[in-house]
């Protein structure tokens, strides 16, 4: 009997979470093999792969450079970049996307051009960009732009299509106006897809900072090797055939776009509370 | 709570109860060679102030008739008039609920409840007071700033229940709006509902495929042939309120009633099972178990 109790006693000790089931465990998990099968790669010179620097030839040309003031000024100068491209691209994107989705003679008009012209890669855009806008920083903000703007405006279109037509039909026989529906149904209705659009579109938008900050060559800063942003520091270093600093840039870029998506998802989760709370 | 009386006062003042005469409907659909006859020559009267049912076997047209009513839709030839004005629209004086729930998931439920005098700009100190009173007749009072998806199904139709009301439709059309949810939450949902109707007294038009559900609400019952459809019997449900589901078990009058129904509906199940309904022979099939069980 008393045995019993004292086995029910020991019980009640929560079966604690084996450590190796926690998300940011297996992050770091996964990280750590990729380097060490890169590392090993490049040591034992396998072919293909064994051509790539090793990390740890990356990180000895990656450690100086954080003392660098023009390294963060490349930071800073493709974030500037990325982020005003973005910003006219949902600007403009929004609006057009739900003018489209909403009426219906618009959508007929626009839809036709905006299905030949969405097609068109970025980089084929370049050389127009550099021949249409006055001056580089506006030529390779446009490319950025043309990089975004059009999946923020298929989310946009695609999540005004979605809404239930009950909510419309509720709305209109509780009296609203056409004002009323735009404001209070379609907006919030359409804000869910406007965040997944946003969250593709800022990781579309450093894709392309590549081929955009190829127009800028340096933005100014051509005699040294960085300042001229994270995509002209690539091409730079490959023109100077320093391949540990191209993969500088590329791991650069990857950290950049994961901030940027992490914190358009922090954004999101602010302003669609009802989506969070099942 | 101390406020309640004097807010009780103002929702009984402003509700204006009108009464809508259908008078030979006809509705149907399709071109002139497959033509099918939804409603045929269908006439009846949602009293003032009372809360008529209409039952039917499933796919008897009842949806196409809410739809008439509302203003959704135009009838073929016949008249619908509310207050003896013609219906030519949806407008607020006639609210629908119908059978999936349509609060905006965006809003919490106390923004949902105040949507309609929001809409209109009549967001007044009254309505606020209106939509306060509400709240607490349907219990959602702790529940204010949650969002529909983390209510309950009951609750959410409570909210739409409520979400209607404060818009003072002369009349309330309800399309099976308690369909779907479990048998308890059911019997819930009719209480909470009989009350609401009992202490306003709007005219409501309610309409259901379930004879326990009808009888326990209605005032009136508007039993529907099959398709076309129209009415074949009414019947007065002279059973005082408030009623519990208790009491009606035991009460001879309502089984009484029940039994009326119940054979009508069947004579109407075995005509359109002899024209080769399924749907029809479940429920000749389930009537006959009953009738044999009681």
């Amino acid at each position: 009997m008393s045995a019993v109790v004292a086995s029910a006693a020991a019980q009640p000790r929560r079966p604690r979470e084996a450590w190796w089931r926690h998300p940011a465990v297996r992050a770091v998990i996964s990280i750590a093999v990729f380097l060490a099968v890169w590392e090993l790669a490049s040591r034992l010179n396998w072919p293909w792969i064994g051509q790539a620097p090793a990390p740890s030839k990356v990180l000895d040309a990656w450690i100086p450079l954080l003392s660098d003031q023009g390294y963060w000024y490349s930071w800073y100068q493709s974030s500037r970049r990325v982020l005003s491209g973005f910003l006219a691209a949902m600007i403009i994107g929004i609006p057009l996307g739900l003018a489209m989705a909403t009426s219906r003679m618009f959508h007929d008009v626009s839809f036709p051009v905006f299905e030949i012209l969405r097609p068109v890669p970025p980089l084929a855009w370049v050389p127009a960009a550099i021949i249409f806008w006055p001056t580089q920083e506006l030529s390779i903000g446009f490319v950025i732009f043309l990089g975004a703007i059009y999946t923020i405006m298929l989310n946009v279109i695609g999540g005004a299509r979605s809404i239930d037509g009950r909510f419309f039909q509720a709305a209109r026989s509780m009296g609203s106006s056409n004002w009323d529906i735009f404001r209070r149904i379609i907006l919030p209705g359409v804000l869910p897809s406007i965040v997944v659009g946003m969250e593709v579109g800022i990781g579309i938008t450093w894709n392309v900072v590549v081929a955009a900050e190829m127009i800028s060559g340096g933005g100014g800063a051509i005699q040294s090797r960085a300042g001229g942003g994270l995509g002209f520091f690539i091409w730079n270093s490959y023109i100077g055939f320093s391949y540990p600093l191209i993969v500088v840039g590329m791991i650069s870029i990857g950290i950049a776009g994961w901030i940027s998506s992490a914190i358009i998802r922090r954004l999101g989760i602010l302003v669609t509370p009802w989506l969070r709370l099942r | 709570m101390s406020a309640v009386p004097r807010e009780k006062v103002s929702l009984r003042a402003s509700i204006k109860p009108g009464e809508i005469q259908v008078a030979s409907v006809f509705k149907g659909y399709g071109d002139a060679r497959f033509r099918t006859t939804v409603v045929k020559d269908c006439s009846f009267t949602i009293e003032r102030s009372k809360l008529t049912v209409m039952i039917g076997p499933s796919g008897c047209g009842k949806s196409t008739l809410i739809r008439l009513l509302a203003g959704f839709e135009r009838p073929d030839s016949g008249s619908i008039t509310l207050n003896g004005a013609a219906v030519t629209g949806p407008a607020r004086d006639r609210l629908v609920l119908f059978q999936e729930s349509a609060l905006f998931p965006w809003m919490t439920t106390w923004d949902n409840i105040l949507y309609g005098p929001r809409a209109r700009g009549e967001l007044t100190r009254e309505s606020v007071d209106l939509a306060e009173f509400l709240l607490n007749k349907v219990g959602l009072a702790q529940f204010r700033k949650k969002y529909p998806m983390q209510l309950s199904g009951g609750m959410q139709r409570r909210a739409e229940l409520a979400r209607a009301m404060i818009n003072n439709p002369a009349v309330m059309i309800l399309d099976e709006p308690f369909r779907g949810l479990d048998a308890m939450t059911k019997e819930l949902m009719w209480e909470y509902y009989s009350r609401l109707f009992e202490e306003t007294r709007r005219t409501n038009f309610f309409i259901t495929t379930d004879i326990d559900e009808a009888i326990f609400l209605a005032d009136r019952l508007l039993i529907m042939s099959n398709i076309p459809t129209q009415v074949r019997a009414t019947i007065e449900i002279d059973v005082p309120r408030p009623r519990t589901q208790l009491a009606l078990v035991e009460n001879d009058r309502a089984n009484e009633i029940k039994m009326q129904a119940l054979s009508i509906l069947h004579e109407e199940a075995m005509k359109s099972f002899s024209r080769g309904s399924k749907a029809a022979a479940d429920f000749v099939e389930a009537y006959s178990k009953r009738v044999s069980k009681s």
